[in-house]
């Protein structure tokens, strides 16, 4: 598979799960304003646009502060509508739609008529929502859109593209992504509401509960540990549950399955640390205890596992996209 | 132009619309009398019920839709798909017209490949004042880096569609030789897969000669020129992507071929060796189908500001590594001034006279000839010589008289960038109607040559349609649509 084709299908494929992600983030978080609670909604929003990425990439930030303190509050439907609709902003959904379909439509030989169909018909619905002025039917009508639209593009990826290089490229897209998003979240959560707490207070225990619905984990969770709700059993089902594909353990195996089956397909010689720091991150997951990373440093616990996926990333690209021509001939 | 109605048996009432003029007429002769080889297909349109007729053509625009046969319009509404303009009315040429046409075509590609080779190389008919040197040296598109080069089996032009057309006496001459990167080739073959569908039986009974092992040849054709000593080559179409009108056929013709399309961006060369970028390492390029002009295809060599092809292409050309079809500088032998020396090329090559004329054409640089076409515009049609796709052009009869006037001053400023012809009048073929009838529309002839180890013409080519009443612009970016052609055996 060339190159060019391969990284067009990583990144159609990033794009797709991250504005899924993002989707489901402002869904939740609308809901939970409904509810009386002692968390301001600036604080909230604060942690979704942690949670997104940068409040930089959001431009809330006072252009006259050099130091780029948090000043200006735009509201939350201005903030919620740019994180849907602003295409300038490079974290919304919207924009994350239109790079994957331009991706893809770069590649449309490539992908199945149907995977195309389902994209080009996400972008034509959001096109058409956006351009109607801001309500809330208009985002009830968005965001539900949006996680369907991802869910029947996936649907019909596996059902109608054949489980070659490319499926596989497509995945391992989907779970690197899937995997740095759910960290990104737990690590925004570890600092902001699980540090401040007692867990008899009914709105941390929204909180908690939000955060589990952002991952479509509240069922699962329950069904494995009843909704008995406690900081360590959050974090640890999220973390390194080993068969609930949002949780980031199953996102690595996943990626790692992905990546040795590409290795497979390209029998390339320089996938050696790639595939040793897949590996390396699969087995720290696998391998780990919950109260052992509580013990120590949640957070660092997390930091680690961003660094490492982007070591990933960069490997990916070393070896299979970007590699320079020496290295190549070098066999 | 006088027009006149049909006359006796074939007042038909689909045939309404339909009158004769001083074209050629392709499917009526001069009294009004259906051509022997048309009359089972008139007979099929005539007593097919209109509803039918209808609901064929609506499964035929459904399967160019499903098929993705469409192009791309930008704009507002970003990503809306439109199909190609056809008509489901095939245009038939007998086999004995057919097998002039291919002897002709076969004897012209022959020729200027002789031509091309000579010209970069011995100049022998230069020398001979054959054709004057001013004309080749000062044309746009002669390659100085060409000269002295060597190219597989001596092929300069693989892959050419020639335009042809027919005039009121039903003879078909050449109007243009297309020998850089020729189009449309995809459509003749779609255009065909959707006619098997919709007059199957009207196909079969006519014994059609077959035109779907295309994409093989053209893979055969590359395959022969292959660099020295690649027994097994990889063959790829380089394309300049993805914004490109004809992207939808490049994309095809990979996938029929069954090789990788590329774009320059994925093409790397180290040491003067080609090389695509894949996922798995660096696989070595040998025969490049290349669809990106000369002067995008190496920013080293051409044109630097260049992002369509690759660094480094040209030195591993001209090292030998590697094959372009077409070669650099083939656009010297389809330049419209040369144009008018052709017939005099094939003679000093072939010793042979043309099998298909050219339209009589004036070279503007002669002081004699000028001065009749200014006298005369309003008769004739002016083209710039470096301008395809109707451009650039002055139609004299349906020109006014300020138009006339910028003509003449651009003429003499520039002579050896303009020819004149006459104004042609080209045949007419049946077409289907938006209102359900049949009416004549323009039409000419596009055949595609291959030239490999040997020449490889497939029975038919793609007959562009002016599918404005009365207009004679075919091309696809002017109102134009297309046509299936049906060779016979017979």
């Amino acid at each position: 598979m060339l190159s060019r084709v391969a990284d067009s299908l990583y990144w159609t494929s990033r794009y797709l799960e991250r504005a899924e992600h993002t989707a489901r983030l402002i869904d939740i978080n609308m809901g939970l304003m409904l509810d009386r609670s002692r968390v301001s909604a600036q604080r909230r929003w604060q942690r979704v646009l942690a949670a997104v990425g940068s409040a930089q990439g959001m431009g809330w930030h006072d252009d006259r502060d050099p130091n780029g303190e948090p000043e200006r509050w735009p509201g939350v439907t201005a903030l919620v509508h740019a994180l849907c609709f602003d295409t300038t902003k490079h974290a919304s959904i919207t924009a994350c739609i239109f790079a994957a379909r331009e991706n893809a439509r770069q590649i449309r030989d490539e992908i199945s008529t149907e995977q195309w169909q389902r994209l080009n018909g996400l972008f034509h619905e959001i096109s058409r929502l956006r351009t109607a002025s801001p309500s809330e039917r208009n985002l009830a009508e968005f965001l539900p859109t949006i996680i369907d639209g991802v869910h029947l593009f996936q649907g019909v990826t596996d059902t109608t593209l054949s489980h070659g290089e490319g499926w596989q490229v497509l995945r391992v897209g989907r779970y690197l992504e899937r995997a740095w998003c759910l960290t990104t979240l737990l690590d925004v959560y570890e600092r902001e509401v699980f540090a401040g707490g007692d867990s008899d207070d009914t709105s941390e225990y929204l909180e908690w509960i939000g955060l589990l619905r952002t991952c479509t984990a509240f069922e699962a969770f329950c069904r494995v540990n009843t909704a008995d709700l406690t900081h360590e059993r959050i974090l640890g089902f999220l973390l390194l549950d080993p068969d609930f594909p949002h949780s980031v353990h199953y996102a690595v195996d996943s990626l790692h399955n992905a990546l040795e089956a590409i290795q497979q397909h390209t029998r390339t010689q320089h996938g050696g640390e790639l595939m040793r720091v897949a590996g390396r991150l699969k087995a720290t997951l696998g391998f780990a205890q919950v109260g052992e990373i509580l013990a120590q440093d949640p957070v660092r616990y997390l930091r680690r596992i961003l660094e490492q996926c982007r070591e990933i990333h960069d490997l990916i690209y070393a070896v299979y996209i970007q590699y320079s021509v020496e290295t190549a001939l070098a066999v | 132009m006088t027009t006149m109605p049909l006359r006796g048996a074939q007042e038909h009432p689909l045939l309404r619309e339909y009158f004769m003029d001083a074209a050629f007429d392709e499917m009526f002769d001069g009294d009004g009398a259906i051509r022997p080889h048309y009359q089972a297909l008139f007979h099929e349109l005539t007593t097919l019920p209109p509803e039918e007729i209808q609901r064929r053509k609506q499964s035929a625009d459904a399967s160019f839709l499903m098929q993705g046969i469409t192009f791309t319009v930008y704009g507002r509404e970003e990503g809306t798909e439109r199909i190609f303009p056809y008509d489901l009315i095939p245009r038939l040429v007998t086999g004995e017209e057919w097998d002039r046409i291919e002897r002709g075509l076969t004897q012209r590609i022959t020729a200027l490949n002789l031509f091309l080779h000579d010209v970069y190389n011995d100049q022998k008919i230069l020398a001979q004042g054959v054709v004057p040197r001013e004309v080749v040296y000062s044309c746009q598109q002669f390659r100085r880096q060409m000269r002295g080069l060597r190219v597989p089996r001596n092929v300069y032009v693989a892959i050419a569609g020639t335009d042809l057309l027919r005039l009121e006496n039903g003879e078909y001459v050449v109007l243009e030789d297309n020998l850089r990167v020729p189009s449309g080739v995809s459509y003749m073959l779609t255009n065909r897969r959707i006619m098997k569908r919709t007059l199957p039986s009207l196909f079969r009974d006519y014994g059609v000669r077959p035109i779907d092992h295309y994409p093989q040849a053209l893979l055969a054709t590359l395959r022969s020129l292959a660099p020295e000593g690649r027994p097994e080559p990889t063959i790829v179409v380089l394309t300049p992507g993805v914004y490109n009108s004809a992207y939808f056929e490049h994309t095809w013709l990979a996938r029929q071929m069954g090789v990788e399309l590329v774009e320059g961006r994925d093409l790397v060369i180290h040491d003067n060796v080609v090389y695509m970028r894949t996922t798995a390492g660096l696989k070595r390029v040998d025969v490049i189908y290349r669809r990106v002009d000369d002067d995008f295809i190496d920013p080293l060599a051409f044109r630097g500001d260049s992002i369509l092809g690759a660094a480094g292409l040209f030195n591993a050309y001209r090292a030998g590594n590697v094959t372009l079809a077409n070669a650099f500088g083939t656009g010297v032998a389809d330049d419209k001034a040369l144009y008018a020396y052709v017939p005099a090329i094939i003679r000093y090559y072939l010793s042979e006279d043309p099998i298909l004329n050219n339209v009589e054409t004036y070279l503007l640089t002669d002081a004699k000839q000028r001065s009749h076409v200014k006298e005369n515009l309003d008769k004739l049609v002016v083209k710039a010589v470096g301008e395809s796709g109707g451009y650039g052009m002055l139609v004299g009869p349906q020109s006014s008289a300020a138009e006339r006037e910028e003509f003449k001053r651009r003429i003499d400023s520039d002579p050896r960038n303009y020819i004149a012809q006459p104004t042609l009048c080209f045949s007419r073929a049946p077409c289907l109607l938006e209102d359900g009838s049949i009416g004549p529309r323009h039409v000419d002839l596009r055949p595609y040559i291959l030239f490999g180890d040997k020449v490889t013409i497939v029975p038919g080519g793609l007959t562009r349609v002016a599918l404005r009443q009365g207009s004679l612009v075919v091309n696809s970016s002017q109102g134009g649509g297309s046509k299936d052609t049906w060779v016979l055996s017979l």
